[in-house]
């Protein structure tokens, strides 16, 4: 490769602690310029799996024709790619053997002919269609990698230990965006395959949104310029880094992906990038300096962690202060992030104690919720809120509706983990 | 070899003239060079924070101005870490003597000694203490500056032995309406800034830079020069080391440098320093700027 996108690191935080201080917070903006969009000089791979289970029959399968073509048109020439079909079991649509074929209008034509046949008849086991992806994918090591999974239904047709076992398979192999279409779906589930293969998860109440939207995801897939990415993190001896969350433009906790990297480090995944900002929320407990010290409490690093090429660094610090009006000023854009999670939190719980019929717990979480989305100007996130409960902003009282769309609630939960940015960049 | 110790952190056997644990990789004497101040982990990065603990290494000698007045005037002095070196290893003291006279002394430490900061420390503020005490007792200028090397040398020789010795060089300049006296070890300088500028040391060090003359407990006695200037008019005297000078060598160089140098002896200083940053700030910085006025010495 001759010429390395660029990216840049940010640390906002406060680095001064009070005497006997330990937790140290910072929130890293990560960039990247994706100087290579233009001319992306990596290679792309590209899986589109239409889930073609008997529930997709009607309308669902014809606007999932649409899209998976749509998605089919945005692929570049020379891209790899190829369409599978998911039942209780993972078919070949496009090519028909097992492989990936390059982009170029005659194999376009003939995916979206093979498309166009698609029909809803079986049953649902996502993790089979994932395996069948990760094999397809296995010839190009180097290649940003990229499969679209869509869906409809829960995962029935295979047992979770088996799933499980498929998800583990594929972690590492490919970055994969997961959409639910329609209300019978089961937001965990997807959640933990785009969790795990470092994507996203949205729902598409309407199937007729669906050919716009696989057409953007696509779009950003032709775009990223670099692929497995990752967060080198060191931390002091004798330190404990409590967390490492991705927090912008979704909450995603990375703490229990680390793998190892050398003496006092450990690596993040983050996946492949394009043009985009990405923010991290790092927190690590080290061990009390005196007054006056200054300390690094994390050195982050943007690596290819394979080759240990180094993109951008930024410090993370802590300065013992025994001036109280250092130390116990919060930085506002950790300040907001924390806000965000907890936002998700009490959304994710409330939703849990409402299934769970814990009513109480699930009205007074929710009530919260629509509080902190107001004040932290998540205008969508209370929207959404207010389609479960109703809450009224004079009082600050919530009451759960009684009667609540499936749909609304699939909103609510899969759009949890979307958080705002700050409007204003302060000061730090 | 023979064991001679254990580290003081993890007790695994240490041999003679080991700095560092074999073991756990920690300073084995605290304060030897390389070595981090909080956890004694020879793992110190370029940018000053230890790669075991992250504590950054003590900043307070990495920029440092001083002043002292008397009633002729207002002498400065401004040390830097400059932009290489992990600390400063320089040192200096001002000191007002009487109402007329200021001492001064600048010593650098020997980067490939152990200790060098330490070193140029207790150089500096030895000899000035004993320049004024012996000053202010009486001592000719000449016979005090000797006596003020000999305690500074002393103070430096018990910091460590002939194997393990913390090292520095030492310049000193007395200045006393009509008359200026220096005294110097090693390659740090003094220069008359004046009409007609001009080098008030000659270098202690051969051709390719090695010293000849330092203070240190492998140096022997320490013999300084000492030289007596009496200027004709009003100027300055500038002490320095040779993380300045390397910059600006010849006399003529540093008083076009210092056009200023009697009238604003901080600014002079400061310009000075700043000068050396901007040429690449290879070395430590140190520079002493007291003025100078004619006038019979008062007795």
């Amino acid at each position: 490769m001759t010429e390395q996108p660029g990216f840049t690191i940010r640390v906002d935080q406060n680095k001064y602690l009070p005497a006997g201080g330990k937790e140290v917070h910072a929130v890293l903006t990560v960039e990247s310029t994706g100087a290579a969009q233009a001319a992306p000089a990596a290679q792309a791979a590209e899986v589109v799996i239409v889930d073609t289970s008997g529930s997709m029959a009607y309308g669902k399968i014809a606007e999932a024709r649409k899209a998976a073509q749509a998605a089919v048109d945005t692929l570049r020439d020379g891209v790899f790619f190829a369409i599978v079909a998911g039942t209780a079991h993972a078919h070949m649509i496009f090519p028909p053997e097992q492989r990936l074929i390059q982009a170029d209008p005659h194999t376009r034509q003939a995916a979206k002919d093979a498309i166009g046949r698609l029909q809803a008849d079986g049953g649902t086991a996502m993790g089979r269609w994932l395996r069948l992806a990760a094999d397809l994918f296995q010839p190009f090591p180097h290649a940003i990698k990229h499969a679209i999974l869509l869906t409809d239904g829960k995962n029935e047709h295979q047992k979770s230990w088996e799933f499980d076992a498929d998800l583990a398979y594929c972690t590492g192999k490919f970055v994969c965006d997961c959409r639910g279409v329609g209300d019978a779906w089961v937001v965990a589930e997807l959640r933990k395959i785009s969790s795990t293969l470092l994507g996203t998860v949205m729902d598409i109440p309407d199937p007729k949104d669906l050919e716009a939207d696989f057409r953007a995801m696509a779009q950003t897939a032709m775009g990223k310029a670099v692929a497995d990415v990752a967060l080198r993190v060191w931390t002091p001896q004798n330190a404990r880094l409590k967390f490492v969350k991705q927090v912008s433009p979704t909450l995603e906790d990375l703490t229990a992906r680390r793998t190892e990297a050398g003496p006092q480090a450990g690596d993040y995944p983050t996946g492949s990038w394009g043009a985009e900002s990405r923010e991290y929320h790092v927190c690590v407990e080290v061990q009390p300096g005196v007054v006056g010290q200054e300390m690094r409490a994390a050195w982050v690093k943007v690596v290819a962690p394979e080759t240990g090429f180094q993109y951008a660094a930024g410090n993370v610090l802590a300065l013992w202060s025994d001036d109280l009006a250092q130390s116990t000023r919060i930085n506002q854009r950790v300040a907001h992030y924390t806000g965000q999670a907890e936002l998700a939190e009490l959304i994710q719980d409330g939703l849990q104690a409402r299934k769970e019929g814990d009513l109480e717990l699930a009205t007074a979480r929710l009530g919260r919720a629509r509080g902190l989305a107001e004040k932290a100007g998540n205008e969508e996130t209370a929207r959404l809120l207010d389609n479960v409960i109703d809450f009224d902003p004079d009082t600050g009282t919530a009451r759960l509706k009684r009667n609540v769309e499936k749909a609304a609630e699939i909103a609510l939960d899969a759009r949890s983990v979307r958080t705002t940015r700050l409007r204003k960049d302060p000061e730090s | 070899m023979t064991i001679t110790s254990m580290c003081p952190h993890c007790a695994y056997p240490v041999l003679a003239g080991e700095a560092f644990c074999e073991d756990c990789g920690r300073a084995i004497r605290p304060g030897a060079p390389g070595a981090c101040t909080a956890c004694g982990a020879a793992a110190l990065g370029q940018d000053g924070y230890c790669g075991r603990c992250g504590v950054r290494q003590p900043t307070g000698r990495d920029h440092t101005e001083i002043q002292v007045a008397t009633q002729t005037g207002t002498a400065a002095g401004v040390s830097d870490r400059g932009l290489r070196h992990s600390r400063n290893e320089d040192a200096m003291a001002l000191a007002a003597v009487d109402d007329v006279t200021i001492a001064g002394v600048v010593c650098d430490g020997v980067s490939s000694s152990p200790r060098p900061d330490a070193a140029s420390q207790t150089a500096a503020e030895t000899g000035a203490a004993a320049l004024v005490s012996e000053l202010r007792t009486g001592a000719g200028h000449v016979r005090a500056t000797r006596i003020a090397v000999a305690r500074a040398a002393a103070a430096v020789a018990t910091l460590g032995t002939f194997e393990d010795a913390p090292a520095c060089t030492y310049v000193s300049a007395i200045v006393t309406p009509g008359r200026v006296t220096v005294g110097w070890a090693g390659d740090s300088r003094a220069y008359w800034l004046g009409a007609g500028p001009v080098r008030l040391t000659a270098d202690d060090a051969t051709d390719g830079g090695m010293l000849t003359a330092w203070l240190g407990a492998d140096a022997g006695e320490v013999l300084p020069q000492v030289k007596t200037f009496e200027p004709d008019g009003p100027g300055a005297v500038l002490v320095c080391s040779d993380g300045l000078w390397n910059y600006l060598p010849s006399a003529a160089e540093m008083a076009a440098a210092a056009p200023h140098a009697a009238g604003s002896p901080l600014p002079t200083a400061q310009a000075l320093v700043r000068l050396a940053l901007q040429a690449g700030g290879r070395d430590n910085i140190t520079v002493l700027v007291i003025p100078f006025e004619k006038g019979s010495p008062l007795q």
